[in-house]
């Protein structure tokens, strides 16, 4: 049974490489955007502190705050 | 669609979108394994090989996927100048690359025992390469000038 799964008509080498490949490439794929996203957030928090999304709603409905954002889109 | 890309928002989705694909991704990962190399049956024709295409094509469909949303998503920028645009489409440019990739390796793999060559320059697999090239540029692009000068 195992033999047979592991061989698979001869077609074994190709298929669990493919396979083999596929889930090395998913490893990779996660430490790297693992990595990237916490710079990202690193990079996020070290410019706009810790503001959370409670507090930056709370803080866009403040009319002073809308007067001073509503020219500036590209934040 | 633009309060979810605003800079207070972005982190708090992608936070829970990591606890959720994190919850259901390992019984998925069983799940779609034991389907692709033990339940299903083998091709009629190419026997067991076809198992390769359980991971070949939907590599190919991501790798395109993610070429024409990072194209959609640069439209957007250049017409709504959102920043987090920038960011998300920077993301996006490694996992193309890595399905791309993913997308020629099983390709080959399964040309082997199929055509009997690892390769050949027929329109598919030279456009698949061609991508996998213009997203190494993209990503050595991003890596030298950096997300807030592009």
């Amino acid at each position: 049974m195992i033999n047979e799964l592991l061989n698979m008509n001869g077609y074994g080498l190709y298929v669990w490489s493919a396979f083999s490949f596929t889930l090395l490439s998913f490893l990779t794929l996660y430490s790297v955007a693992k990595v990237q996203y916490i710079r990202e957030r690193n990079k996020f928090i070290a410019k706009y502190g810790s503001l959370d999304a409670q507090k930056a709603r709370v803080a866009r409905t403040q009319t002073i705050n809308q007067e001073i954002l509503s020219g500036s889109q590209s934040i | 669609m633009f309060k979810l890309f605003a800079s207070s928002n972005i982190f708090f989705w992608i936070e829970k979108l990591i606890s959720f694909i994190n919850s259901i991704f390992f019984v998925l990962l069983l799940v779609a394994l034991s389907f692709a190399l033990i339940f299903s049956p083998p091709d009629y024709l190419q026997g067991d090989s076809v198992r390769i295409m359980y991971v070949h094509v939907p590599s190919a469909w991501i790798g395109l996927a993610s070429f024409t949303s990072i194209a959609l998503l640069s439209i957007a920028n250049f017409i709504f100048k959102i920043k987090n645009i920038k960011l998300v489409t920077k993301s996006i440019a490694p996992i193309g690359l890595m399905f791309t990739c993913l997308a020629i390796v099983t390709g080959s793999l399964w040309g082997q025992p199929t055509w009997g060559t690892w390769w050949a320059w027929d329109a598919r697999i030279t456009s698949m390469l061609i991508f996998l090239m213009k997203y190494n540029t993209e990503l050595i692009k991003l890596k030298n000038k950096g997300l807030d000068r592009l």
